[in-house]
């Protein structure tokens, strides 16, 4: 109602904290449903198939793995998530500021975007060692590069998309109020790009995490969640790798999540943000 | 004294379209002038080209004695679309005052003229709003709040209502005639419905298609102020049925010309 009706209408808290998350509650339970029979299922697969332990261990086996381990595990997450912020940061500030430049002066977006695409295609992972050989493998500008590298791209496309998707309509308002190009953009090409924006940096929150386990994979300190991961293969300790990647998914969605706040924040003014 | 002085403006766009051709048309202050006209016919493109958003191939146009460009760069021109064009990010209280930030108004003086603005189009309980929660009509209101804020000399009308029903178009006519006497504003409007023009106009441009051009100009003397009930005199539907005469003289003299050209 309150989207289309025309009354003034003052939302309560609770609505403002649900507008926050996204959704009611309520509706959050299709999703936990899922989640419980998915868990459910797997922990009875194991014993039903036969599933060998090393192959894939219960649900049980994982969570008691983090819980006995749970102060090493958050700790490493933290310094891994740490870099991951850093290559995110990085990454997503250098391809806004290209969006701008390239969105302010077309002929050479046209120039350089064919590179920024290839560019896309080589596999940053298979980088990590040489990432690693260019800067310190033991120091955190090798996990900041790879995860900014990561970054870049899904927020320049994004970014540039959301600065050239102006109706023309809208240009010729500006130019009626003699704005010139730097108004333009202050008024309605960077509030229009914000949405795109926002959508380029969940994507690149996610990849950033990933980013630094990888780099970390081929090179890290003692410590970190990517090291932590691969000693615990090497020994054949599969449950505790296991715990290691359940500390990376969480650290991933907790940063999914607190991106997907700052875009609720920035972008109250939004008939809806939910998707 | 003449606000705009059109002199042989011809447009052509890149690809060969003649979307104008030698157009001479002179507006007086204070007028109410609706472009008319045949999709195709130019009345847009005369527009932009009075508001400087297009330049002519060939002719001039003048504004307060000045060349189109300088009147843009003076800000003498508010513009009203089909689409409001409001930003979603803005109240409608900042839609509104976003020439005036543009033009360097101070804060107090900006929510001043706001304020007025907010209760000439009678919307003054709806200045936090954002504009996706208004309907279509309160949305053009905006944007003609917006258009008039900083007292332009003209105002540029493309087809304000072409999108909305019949009921609100009459409301919305109504409340922009109430606008003008106030405003005393110079105001060009295109539109393709004979009632509208009519009805709001001191006078009708009829324009016809292929290449764009003005084919009749006819005075409405009905008048001041008008009221619903104008809508309903014989002298009402006698200049209907002139500017639809007009018309379709300008349609048919289109269709004979190829065989005109060839004798």
């Amino acid at each position: 109602m309150s989207s289309t009706a025309p009354v003034a209408v003052q939302p309560g808290a609770t609505e403002a904290l649900g507008r926050l998350v996204g959704r009611r509650l309520r509706d959050w339970i299709p999703a936990l449903v899922v989640l419980l029979l998915v868990i459910g299922g797997w922990q009875l697969a194991i014993p039903v198939f036969g599933i060998k332990k090393f192959l894939l261990p219960q649900p049980s086996t994982i969570w008691n793995a983090f819980w006995a381990t749970r102060g090493n595990l958050l700790r490493a997450g933290w310094l891994t998530f740490q870099q991951a912020l850093g290559g995110f940061a990085v990454g997503s500030a250098a391809a806004i500021a290209l969006a701008l430049v390239l969105a302010r002066w077309r002929p050479l977006g046209r120039a350089l975007m064919p590179y920024a695409i290839a560019a896309n295609a080589i596999p940053i992972i298979a980088f990590a060692p040489i990432a690693n050989a260019w800067f310190s493998p033991f120091g955190k500008s090798s996990k900041i590069a790879i995860a900014a590298a990561l970054c870049f791209f899904p927020v320049l496309v994004n970014t540039l998309r959301g600065l050239t998707s102006v109706r023309p309509q809208s240009l010729e308002l500006m130019h009626s109020y003699a704005a010139g190009e730097f108004e333009i953009f202050r008024r309605v090409r960077i509030p229009t790009a914000l949405p795109f924006i926002f959508t380029g940096l969940k994507v690149a929150s996610v990849l950033a995490m990933i980013g630094a386990i990888v780099a970390e994979y081929f090179g890290g300190t003692l410590g970190d969640l990517g090291t932590l991961i691969r000693s615990q293969y090497q020994v054949f300790d599969y449950k505790d790798a296991w715990a290691g990647i359940l500390v990376a998914c969480l650290f991933g969605i907790g940063f999914y999540l607190a991106v997907s706040i700052a875009e609720r924040l920035v972008l109250r003014w939004e008939p809806s943000t939910s998707d | 004294m003449s606000v705009v002085k059109i002199e042989g403006v011809s447009k052509e766009f890149r690809g060969g379209t003649i979307a104008l051709t030698d157009v001479d048309l002179e507006i007086e202050a204070g007028e109410f002038v609706s472009l008319i006209g045949p999709s195709g016919c130019g009345k847009s493109t005369l527009l932009r080209v009075l508001g400087d958003l297009i330049e002519p191939t060939r002719g001039t146009v003048t504004v307060n004695g000045k060349t189109a460009r300088r009147a843009r760069r003076d800000r003498d021109y508010g513009i009203v679309f089909q689409d409001p064009v409001l930003y979603d990010w803005r109240t409608v209280a900042r839609n509104i005052a976003l020439p005036l930030e543009m033009a360097g108004w101070s804060r107090q003086k900006r929510a001043d003229r706001v304020k007025e603005m907010l209760a000439l189009v009678e919307l003054a309980q709806f200045e936090r709003h954002h504009p996706w929660q208004l309907s279509g009509g309160m949305q053009q209101r905006v944007s003609i709040a917006r258009a008039l804020s900083f007292d332009p000399a003209l105002l540029l009308m493309d087809e304000p209502f072409g999108a909305l029903d019949e009921m609100t178009r009459e409301r919305l006519n109504m409340e922009l005639l109430r606008i003008w006497e106030r405003s005393n504003c110079t105001v060009v409007f295109v539109t393709h419905s004979i009632a509208e023009a009519v009805f709001l106009s001191t006078r009708v441009v009829v324009m016809s298609p292929r290449p764009g051009r003005i084919s009749d100009l006819v005075a409405i003397d009905l008048p001041q102020p008008r009221t619903a009930a104008t809508r309903e005199e014989p002298r009402f539907f006698e200049l209907v049925t002139q500017v639809r005469e007009a018309l379709h003289l300008g349609a048919d003299l289109d269709s004979r010309r190829p065989t005109q050209a060839r004798a």
